[in-house]
C-alpha cells in the first residue's frame, strides 16, 4: 500500500499496526523509526517528552522483528502489541531512562527498578519511545506546573493540553506516539483526552499495579491507557491490568473481556444515565451541544436514556482537595534530600539535617506542589482534622452511595468531561481555584474508585476544539466503558467521515501561522 | 472555621519542612485562604451518622506469599543518594550542635 509511507503509518492505530507488524507487511524498526522521526520533527513544538529513548526502543523493536522472522514457537508466542511502540508518562519508574516526575527535586534521578507495568510493556515486547511531560508530580489540569516548561496542545499550540498527563495526551494526538500510559488522581488522564481528541481510560481502583508510579493520593491515584481509539486502549489495558503481589490495592479479579466488549458492536437496550449534576450551567455551550449530539446518537442506536441525579457531586471537589492534599503532604515527605534527587545545603546558619531538608524542598518542589503540601498539612493538622479530613472522608461515602442509586437506574453514566475545551496557556495559571474546577466532572470517579472514560465528542461550535465525553460504569466494570465507548465512536466518526484528528491541523501548518504572527505586527 | 492565615502558613511551612521568603508567605497565605474557603461546605455536608470512606474499594488482610524475593545491593540502593558514605546514606548532623 503506497500510503504507507512514514506520514501513513505513524497515523495508523495500535490494532491496526499491530494486524500490520503480524501480517509482516511493515517492520517494528521501522514503525519505530517513523515515531522517533516525529518525535524530531514536530516535539520542538509540543513538548510532550521529556527523554527520548530510541535506542533501547530499536532495539526492542529489531528484537521483535527477529523473532517474527525466524518465526516458529517464539513467533507465535509474542504478545499481539509486540512491537507497537509507546511512550510512558514520566511519574513511572523505569530503568535505563531518567524519572523526573516533572520535578526538579528528581532530576537526573534514575530508577533501580522498573514499575510493574512497565515490566508488562517489556514482557510484552512493545518498545517504550520515551518519558512524557506532566504536571510536577502530577498536580495540575494544563501541564504548564511541569519544572521542565509546558506542553503545548496539537490542536493550537497556544493552548494547554489539559493535566496532568498533557504530555501523554499530546504525544498521542501529535502522532508522536501510538499509545501512552497516563496516570488519574482526579481526572489526568481522562481531562487531557478531552482537550486533545483522544481517549483516555481510567480503570477501576486496584484494576492496574500502581506499583512505580511515584504516589501522589495513594487512595486515588490510578495507572491507565491513553490513545487514540476505544478498542487501542482495552489492548492496553489488558497488557498492563492483572493483580500484582507489589501492590497491596490490587484487585484479584480478572479484566480480560476488554477487547471483546469494545468489540461488541451495539448498545441495544443499555441504559445510559445522564448525570443531571454534571452538565448544564458552568458548561460551555459547545461543549453542550457535543454532549447532546452523543446522546442522540447513542438513542439512535438502541441505548435507553435516563437521567439520574448525584446531589452530593456537588461536594466532591472540596472533598477531594482535602483528601488530596492530605494524601499528598504524607507521600511527599519522602523527598528529604538524603535518599535521592536533589540537595540544597542552606546559604547560612547551622548545616543541620532539618535545615538542609528544608531548603532541598524549597528549591525543589514548584508553586503548586508547595500549595498542596501545605494545604494537606493544614487538613490534618490537630483541631481540624476531623472537620476537614474526617468530614471529606464522610463525603466520600456520600458520593459512593450517589453512585450506587445512580447505577441502579443505569448500566453506565454519562458526561461531558470537562466543562470547557482547551484554554490559552497563562489563563488560569495565577488562580488555583479556577484551574480546580476543570475536574469537576472527573473527580466523583476517583472519588468512588469506578472506571471512566474520555473519547473524543467532536469539535465545540464558538472555537472549533474538541470536547470530551465521559462514560462511569461500576467498579469492576470496565468493559462497560469499552462496550458503549467504541459504539459512540464509531456512530461519531461515521457522521465526520472518519478520526476526529483528521480533522486536526497539520503542526507544520500551526508553525508556520504561529511564526507568521510572531514576525508580524500582531 | 478558622480562616488561615500568615502565622499559619509560616507554622505549617516549618511542620513540612519548606523553607518560606516572607513574599512566599504573603502569596501562599492569600491562595490558601480562598481555596480553605472554597471548601467549607464539605464540613457542612456529612451528618455524625455518615461513616468516613478511606478507600475506595474496601480490601483486608492483605497478605503475599512469604518468600524472598528481589533485593537492592546496597550500592542500587544509594545509586540515587546526594551522598554517600561507605555502603550507606551519608546525611548532615541530626542535631543541632547546642
Amino acid at each position: 500500500m503506497s500510503e504507507l509511507d512514514n506520514s501513513g503509518l505513524i497515523r495508523l492505530s495500535a490494532a491496526q499496526l499491530a494486524a500490520k507488524l503480524a501480517a509482516r507487511e511493515v517492520t517494528s524498526v521501522e514503525v519505530t523509526q517513523a515515531y522517533l522521526d516525529r518525535i524530531a520533527e514536530v516535539d520542538g513544538q509540543v513538548n510532550a517528552f521529556l527523554h527520548v529513548n530510541g535506542e533501547e526502543a530499536l532495539a526492542v523493536a529489531a528484537e521483535v522483528d527477529a523473532i517474527r522472522a525466524a518465526g516458529g514457537a517464539e513467533a507465535e508466542a509474542l504478545h499481539e502489541l509486540a512491537g507497537v511502540p509507546i511512550a510512558v508518562k514520566d511519574l513511572i519508574v523505569t530503568i535505563g531512562q531518567p524519572t523526573t516526575a516533572g520535578s526538579k527535586i528528581l532530576e537526573g534521578w534514575h530508577s533501580p527498578y522498573d514499575a510493574t507495568v512497565i515490566k508488562k510493556l517489556r514482557a510484552a515486547k512493545m518498545p517504550i519511545l520515551g518519558k512524557t511531560n506532566l504536571d510536577e508530580f502530577a498536580m495540575g489540569s494544563s501541564t504548564e506546573h511541569s519544572a521542565y516548561g509546558p506542553t503545548r496542545n496539537p490542536w493550537d499550540l497556544d493552548r494547554i493540553p489539559g493535566g496532568s498527563g498533557g504530555g501523554s495526551a499530546a504525544a498521542v494526538a501529535a502522532f508522536e506516539a501510538p499509545l501512552a500510559l497516563g496516570t488519574d488522581t482526579g481526572g489526568s488522564i481522562r481531562q487531557p483526552g478531552a482537550v486533545t481528541g483522544t481517549v483516555g481510560m481510567k480503570p477501576t481502583y486496584g484494576a492496574v499495579s500502581r506499583y512505580g508510579a511515584i504516589a501522589m493520593a495513594s487512595s486515588l491515584d490510578q495507572i491507565g491507557p491513553v490513545s487514540r481509539t476505544v478498542l487501542d486502549s482495552a489492548l492496553l489495558q489488558e497488557v498492563i491490568g492483572g493483580h500484582d503481589p507489589f501492590d497491596s490495592t490490587s484487585l484479584t479479579d480478572s479484566f480480560d473481556n476488554l477487547v471483546a466488549a469494545a468489540k461488541t458492536g451495539n448498545v441495544e437496550g443499555v441504559k445510559i444515565g445522564i448525570i443531571k449534576e454534571l452538565h448544564g450551567e458552568g458548561y460551555q455551550a459547545g461543549v453542550e451541544n457535543r454532549f447532546n449530539e452523543s446522546l442522540e446518537l447513542l438513542k439512535e442506536a438502541g441505548a435507553e436514556i435516563v437521567e439520574v441525579s448525584c446531589p452530593n457531586f456537588k461536594y466532591a471537589l472540596g472533598a477531594y482537595y482535602l483528601i488530596m492534599p492530605s494524601e499528598v503532604s504524607s507521600n511527599l515527605a519522602k523527598f528529604d534530600g538524603v535518599r535521592y534527587g536533589l540537595r540544597v545545603l542552606p546559604k547560612d546558619g547551622p548545616m543541620t539535617i532539618e535545615r538542609v531538608m528544608a531548603a532541598t524542598r524549597a528549591a525543589g518542589f514548584g508553586d503548586e506542589v508547595k500549595r498542596r503540601i501545605i494545604l494537606g498539612t493544614y487538613a490534618l493538622s490537630a483541631g481540624y482534622y476531623d472537620a476537614y479530613y474526617g468530614s471529606a472522608q464522610k463525603v466520600r461515602t456520600l458520593i459512593q452511595r450517589d453512585f450506587d442509586a445512580a447505577f441502579a437506574q443505569a448500566d453506565v453514566l454519562i458526561s461531558p468531561t470537562a466543562p470547557t475545551t482547551a484554554f490559552k496557556l497563562g489563563e488560569k495559571l495565577d488562580d488555583p481555584l479556577a484551574m480546580y474546577l476543570n475536574d469537576v466532572a472527573t473527580i466523583p470517579a476517583n472519588m468512588a474508585g469506578v472506571p471512566g472514560l474520555s473519547l473524543p465528542g467532536g469539535l465545540a461550535d464558538e472555537d472549533g476544539l474538541p470536547v470530551g465525553i465521559q462514560l462511569l460504569a461500576p467498579a469492576r466494570e470496565d468493559a462497560r466503558l469499552y462496550r458503549v465507548g467504541a459504539v459512540l465512536e464509531s456512530l461519531l466518526e461515521a457522521k465526520w467521515g472518519g478520526p476526529l484528528l483528521d480533522r486536526a491541523p497539520s503542526l507544520q501548518a500551526a508553525l508556520d501561522s504561529s511564526s507568521t504572527t510572531a514576525g508580524g505586527s500582531n | 472555621m478558622a480562616a488561615i492565615n500568615r502565622d499559619d502558613v509560616a507554622h505549617l511551612a516549618r511542620l513540612a519542612h519548606i523553607e518560606m521568603s516572607p513574599e512566599e508567605l504573603d502569596r501562599m497565605a492569600g491562595e490558601l485562604a480562598v481555596i480553605v474557603d472554597s471548601v467549607k461546605s464539605v464540613s457542612e455536608a456529612a451528618g455524625a451518622d455518615v461513616p468516613a470512606t478511606s478507600h475506595p474499594i474496601p480490601l483486608s488482610n492483605v497478605f503475599r506469599e512469604d518468600v524472598v524475593g528481589h533485593t537492592f545491593a546496597a550500592e542500587q540502593a544509594l545509586s540515587g543518594a546526594p551522598d554517600s558514605f561507605e555502603g550507606r546514606f551519608k546525611v548532615p548532623a541530626i542535631l543541632d550542635e547546642e
